[in-house]
C-alpha cells in the first residue's frame, strides 16, 4: 500500500501522535479514564498501522518477532516483580504500602503506576504479535501433518 | 410500564445473550460462531454494568467541583466496571485463539462449515476401519 | 421515563438489530464489519451508562483488534458462508427461548435499575469508593489507615512542586482519582496480574498455532 500517496502521508502524520497518545493513556491511567490495557492497545495500533502501510518486512526489520515476545514477557514480569518486591520487603504479595515504607500512602500510586506500565507493555506487544501472526500470507505448505484428514 | 422501566437493561442484556447463544447453536460456519460468542459475552458485560448504575450518579472518577473540594455526590459503583474490564480482555484473548484455531482447521480440512467437517471426519473414520 | 433511559433503550435497540444482522448476514466480510460497528455502538452504550473505562476498552478492543483479526482470518478462510439448509433453526429458537424465559423470570427479583439501596452498592463498594480497602494491621498498613482517615475530611491539593521528591502529581492525598484503576490495581490486583498472563498466553498460543513449518528449514 505504500504506493498510495495519500495513505502514506496520512499515516506518516498520524503515527507519532498515536504513539504519544498511547503513552499518555498509560501514564495517566490513574488520573483520568484509561490505564494499561487501553493505552497498550492504542500503542499497538500505531505499529499495526505502520505494518499495514509499509508492509510487514519493514516492521520485521525494526522489531523482529522475538523482540515482541520478549517485551511481552518482560511486562508480565514487571507486574509480578512489583509484587515480589513488596514480598521481599516483608509485606504481602502486591501490598504497595511496603514500596515506600516511610510513607505508605505514597507507595500506592508508585505501585499502581509500575504495574500499569507492565500491563501496557504486555498488551501492546501481544497485540502486535497477534496481528503479525494473522497476517502472514498463506504459504503452500500449511501446518498440517500428512496423515490427517 | 414501570416494570419495563426498572428492568429494561437486564432484559435487553438477556436478549443480546440469547442472540449470541442462538448464533452458536444454529450457525454452521465457525467464524459466525466466534462472532456470536463475542456477542454473547457483550450481553453479559451489559448485565453487570447495568447493575453498577446509580440514579443521579456520575462517572467513577474523583474530580474537584467549583469550590475546589472533592465532589461528594454519588459515584457509580466502580467494582463491576473493573470486573468487566478483565472480562473484555479475556474475551479478546479467547477470540484471538479461536481465530487461530479456525485458520488451522481451514488449512487442515479445506472448509470451515461444521457439517462438512463432521462428514470428512466420518468418512476418514469409516475409511480407516475398512 | 427519564431522558437517560430513553437514550439507553434507543441505543440498546440499535445494538440488538446490529447483533441479529451480524450473525445473519451471509457474507463473512459483512459480518466482520457489522461486528466492528456493533462494538462501537456498544461503546456508546457504555458511555451512556457512565462506564467510561469499559467504553474505552470495548472501543479499542472490539472495533480495533477484533476487526483486524477477523479480516486477517478472512484472507485465509474465504469471504462467504455456505447457504444454510433452512433459514431459521427451530430447535435452536426453542432452546434459546426457554433459556431466555428462565433468565427473565430470574431478573424479576432484582433491584430496580439505578436503585441506590441495591445490595451491590451498600456493602463493600462504599469502602472501595473511598479507597479504604485492603490495609494490613500492625504494619505500615496501620499508619496507612491513619493517613487515609486523616485525609478523608478534606481533599485539597497537598503538594507544592519540589517540596518532596516522592510527590507524584495527585491532588488527593495519596489516593488516585480514577477509582476503577485503583480497584483494578489494588483490591483486584491478583485478577489483573493473571489477566496479563492470560493475554501473554494468548499471544504465545497464536505464535505456536500459526507458525508455518516450511519445508526448507532455516
Amino acid at each position: 500500500m505504500k504506493e498510495q500517496l495519500v495513505l502514506r502521508v496520512v499515516a506518516k502524520c498520524l503515527i507519532p501522535p498515536i504513539l504519544i497518545f498511547g503513552c499518555y493513556i498509560i501514564t495517566h491511567g490513574e488520573l483520568s479514564p484509561g490505564g494499561g490495557f487501553q493505552g497498550g492497545i492504542v500503542l499497538a495500533s500505531a505499529f499495526i498501522l505502520h505494518a499495514l502501510i509499509h508492509g510487514r518486512a519493514t516492521l520485521h526489520q525494526a522489531f523482529p518477532r522475538n523482540l515482541w515476545a520478549t517485551i511481552a514477557t518482560i511486562g508480565a514480569l514487571i507486574f509480578a516483580g512489583v509484587g515480589t518486591y513488596s514480598l521481599l520487603r516483608g509485606g504481602q504479595f502486591l501490598d504497595y504500602g511496603w514500596i515506600v515504607p516511610s510513607h505508605p500512602a505514597k507507595g500506592e500510586p508508585w505501585g499502581m503506576t509500575l504495574v500499569e506500565y507492565g500491563v501496557g507493555l504486555t498488551v501492546c506487544s501481544v497485540m502486535v504479535l497477534i496481528y503479525d501472526m494473522i497476517s502472514e500470507p498463506a504459504e503452500d505448505d500449511p501446518t498440517v501433518d500428512e496423515d490427517s484428514a | 410500564m414501570s416494570l419495563f422501566a426498572t428492568h429494561a437493561n437486564y432484559w435487553f442484556a438477556i436478549l443480546i445473550m440469547m442472540i449470541g447463544l442462538y448464533g452458536i447453536i444454529a450457525k454452521r460456519n465457525l467464524i459466525k460462531q466466534a462472532i456470536a460468542l463475542g456477542i454473547f459475552q457483550t450481553g453479559i458485560f451489559l448485565f453487570y454494568v447495568s447493575m453498577a448504575v446509580i440514579n443521579g450518579g456520575t462517572v467513577p472518577v474523583w474530580f474537584l467541583d467549583e469550590a475546589g473540594k472533592k465532589y461528594a455526590g454519588p459515584y457509580d459503583n466502580p467494582l463491576p466496571h473493573c470486573l468487566m474490564l478483565t472480562a473484555i480482555v479475556v474475551s479478546v484473548s479467547v477470540f484471538a485463539v479461536a481465530i487461530a484455531i479456525i485458520v488451522n482447521i481451514k488449512h487442515a480440512y479445506g472448509t470451515i462449515e461444521e457439517d462438512e467437517i463432521l462428514n470428512l471426519e466420518a468418512e476418514a473414520a469409516a475409511g480407516s476401519e475398512a | 421515563m427519564s431522558e437517560q433511559l430513553l437514550v439507553d433503550i434507543g441505543l440498546l435497540t440499535l445494538v440488538t438489530a446490529l447483533a441479529i444482522a451480524a450473525i445473519e448476514v451471509r457474507s463473512l466480510f459483512g459480518a466482520a464489519m457489522l461486528a466492528g460497528v456493533y462494538s462501537l455502538v456498544m461503546a456508546l452504550e457504555w458511555t451512556t451508562l457512565h462506564a467510561i473505562d469499559v467504553a474505552f476498552t470495548e472501543a479499542a478492543v472490539g472495533a480495533g483488534i477484533s476487526t483486524v483479526l477477523l479480516i486477517g482470518a478472512l484472507v485465509h478462510v474465504g469471504r462467504d458462508e455456505k447457504k444454510p439448509r433452512r433459514r431459521v433453526d427451530l430447535r435452536g429458537l426453542v432452546v434459546v427461548g426457554i433459556t431466555g424465559a428462565f433468565l427473565v423470570y430470574g431478573t424479576l427479583d432484582m433491584p430496580a435499575f439505578g436503585d441506590p439501596q441495591a445490595p451491590v452498592h451498600t456493602h463493600r463498594a462504599v469502602r472501595l469508593v473511598e479507597q479504604q480497602v485492603g490495609k494490613l494491621p500492625g504494619g505500615p498498613g496501620e499508619r496507612h489507615a491513619a493517613v487515609e482517615n486523616a485525609a478523608d475530611t478534606a481533599f485539597e491539593p497537598t503538594s507544592v512542586v519540589g517540596s518532596d521528591p516522592l510527590d507524584l502529581v495527585d491532588d488527593f492525598a495519596g489516593h488516585v482519582p480514577n477509582m476503577v484503576t485503583s480497584v483494578l490495581a489494588t483490591y483486584r490486583g491478583y485478577d489483573t496480574m493473571f489477566e496479563t498472563v492470560v493475554i501473554l498466553i494468548a499471544g504465545m498460543s497464536m505464535m505456536l498455532l500459526l507458525q508455518r513449518r516450511r519445508k526448507d528449514v532455516r
